[in-house]
């Protein structure tokens, strides 16, 4: 989710050989090289996924473990609560929520997955996934509060990979039959084809589908297991930023940084309903105020009336000439054969329908504010 | 047909340069979704941006390897931008312009000279 470019020589994932015998196109992406496309070209490799299945190493995410040395998951998850603004007391083994890390000020310093491992014996067990581009400075960020008593192991065997698209449930059914009815947002510890696997079922796409967590020695061969389906293509970042920009998520660093709060963000949702009012985690002011007062910015979805895409950083204006806000997110949407984009505009602008102008190379286009996704969701709803 | 290490191609006829960017170019940018071109009488320096050509991804400028004044751009790309990518050095031309200096053409390379270029940044 996050995109930096290091000057220090990248790192590569487990995967590595594995992109490159598939021809991908390997770029330095948030201190990995990774591949950015494969000879399908990002076009067809988006439009795949949303047909078929697409296949992502996602392996430069951090992966890590919270734990309590009494065995609880209670004390755990309580200390959890203190640095995000999701529900993580409730969470019942093999469930999985989105959420965010927010500074003192309530900006958001990452977005991350927090799941309840539910394999027996494992259960008081919290499995974060975090952006690769933020992963030092969040584990940081736990080690500066952790309290004595509670562990975070980062995680340094494990690799991760995606598959998505309507196609993804029968590929893994194939091996792993609970897979094809395992709920939206839960996981199992369980093998597939006698390769012990984390599967959840979750993605980045908008489309049903699978995040894996399987360690480093046997990711070739699951993915060697998925990729003999002629469901299945490889898909590299370039597809990858496309389908998630469809589906209305945001990439940190872009869409979300610090200067963000998630109400702004149009997060709300991922904060349950008793930890707005109870507070107790860092930045809990902020989304407390955001909420009584609304905040005076609001991220939206910007559909560009033209064929030309505005790109991030584009300045967007009303139709009288003020500036009003700024595109964080734009490009060209495959699926919806047109450019799309997302931003954030001053409030009284926000309402979808709403008619603006976007400064593209110095000349005001048309566009309109319009409700996110661009693409319907496709999850597995049961 | 010239070619710049700009991966731009300049077809000349007379004193009318035909103007679009390489196969090499298409290649690299990818699937080609958007092409912004010049202005019917717009007047450029060699160097000038003069249109641009947007991938699913990124934006890239096509500078003017002339100085000239632009004649007419093609109008079928704004429908059909994928024209760049099937057939770069034919139907897939931007635009059209006036050749002013034509010394201008001069250091430019011909297909060998461009395909040693290319051969170069291997």
């Amino acid at each position: 989710m996050s995109e930096e470019n290091t000057i220090t020589e990248s790192k590569r994932t487990a995967l590595y050989d594995f992109h490159v015998s598939l021809g991908a196109k390997m770029v330095p992406f948030a201190g990995y090289d990774m591949p950015v496309q494969y000879p399908l070209g990002v076009m067809k490799e988006h439009l795949h996924t949303r047909a078929k299945a697409g296949l992502f190493d996602v392996s430069h995410m951090g992966q890590a473990f919270l734990y309590a040395d009494d065995g609880t998951f209670e004390m755990v998850a309580k200390f959890l609560e203190t640095l995000v603004p999701c529900d993580v007391q409730s969470l019942e083994p093999g469930q999985q929520r989105y959420t965010q890390f927010l500074g003192e000020d309530g900006g958001i310093l990452d977005d991350l997955m927090v799941s309840r491992l539910g394999l027996e014996g494992h259960r008081h067990r919290i499995y974060l996934v975090v952006n690769a581009g933020c992963k030092a400075q969040d584990y940081a960020h736990i080690e500066k509060h952790l309290p004595t008593g509670i562990n975070l192991r980062v995680s340094e065997d494990l690799s991760l990979i995606a598959l998505q698209g309507p196609k993804a449930a029968s590929v893994v059914s194939q091996y792993l039959p609970e897979a094809a009815i395992l709920p939206f947002m839960r996981s199992l510890d369980i093998p597939i084809n006698g390769i012990w696997c984390h599967i959840s079922r979750s993605g980045y796409t908008g489309e049903d589908g699978y995040e894996i967590s399987v360690q480093h020695k046997d990711v070739v061969a699951l993915c060697e297991l998925f990729m003999a389906h002629d469901d299945v293509e490889a898909i590299g970042l370039g597809a990858r930023d496309s389908l998630r920009l469809e589906a209305g998520l945001c990439l940190y660093g872009h869409d979300i940084d610090t200067t963000t709060s998630p109400v702004e963000a149009g997060l709300t949702w991922s904060i349950q309903k008793h930890r707005r009012e109870e507070g107790g985690f860092l930045g809990a002011e902020r989304v407390r105020k955001d909420l009584a007062e609304r905040p005076s910015r609001r991220r939206v979805g910007i559909q560009p009336l033209g064929r030309a895409p505005a790109r991030e950083g584009t300045l967007i204006q009303s139709m009288d000439g003020q500036d009003i806000g700024v595109i964080t997110s734009g490009g060209f949407g495959p699926s919806v054969s047109a450019p799309v984009a997302m931003g954030y505009v001053i409030r009284k602008y926000a309402k979808s329908g709403t008619e603006v102008q976007l400064i593209v190379r110095g000349k005001a286009k048309p566009a309109k504010t319009v409700k996110l996704p661009f693409v319907p969701n496709n999850f597995y709803r049961g | 047909m010239k070619y710049t290490q700009d991966h731009e191609w300049i077809k000349v006829d007379g004193d009318i340069a035909t103007i679009g960017i390489s196969v090499h170019a298409a290649k690299a940018l990818g699937d080609i979704v958007f092409v912004e071109l010049p202005e019917a009488e717009a007047e450029l320096e060699k160097g000038d941006d003069a249109a641009v050509v947007e991938s699913v991804k990124a934006a890239s400028e096509v500078y003017a390897p002339l100085s000239g004044v632009v004649i007419a751009g093609n109008e079928a790309l704004e429908d059909a931008p994928e024209t760049v990518n099937a057939d770069p050095e034919g139907e897939g031309w931007f635009f059209k312009m006036t050749i002013t200096d034509a010394s201008e053409l001069d250091d430019m390379m011909d297909a060998a000279a461009y395909k040693e270029f290319l051969e170069s940044l291997d």
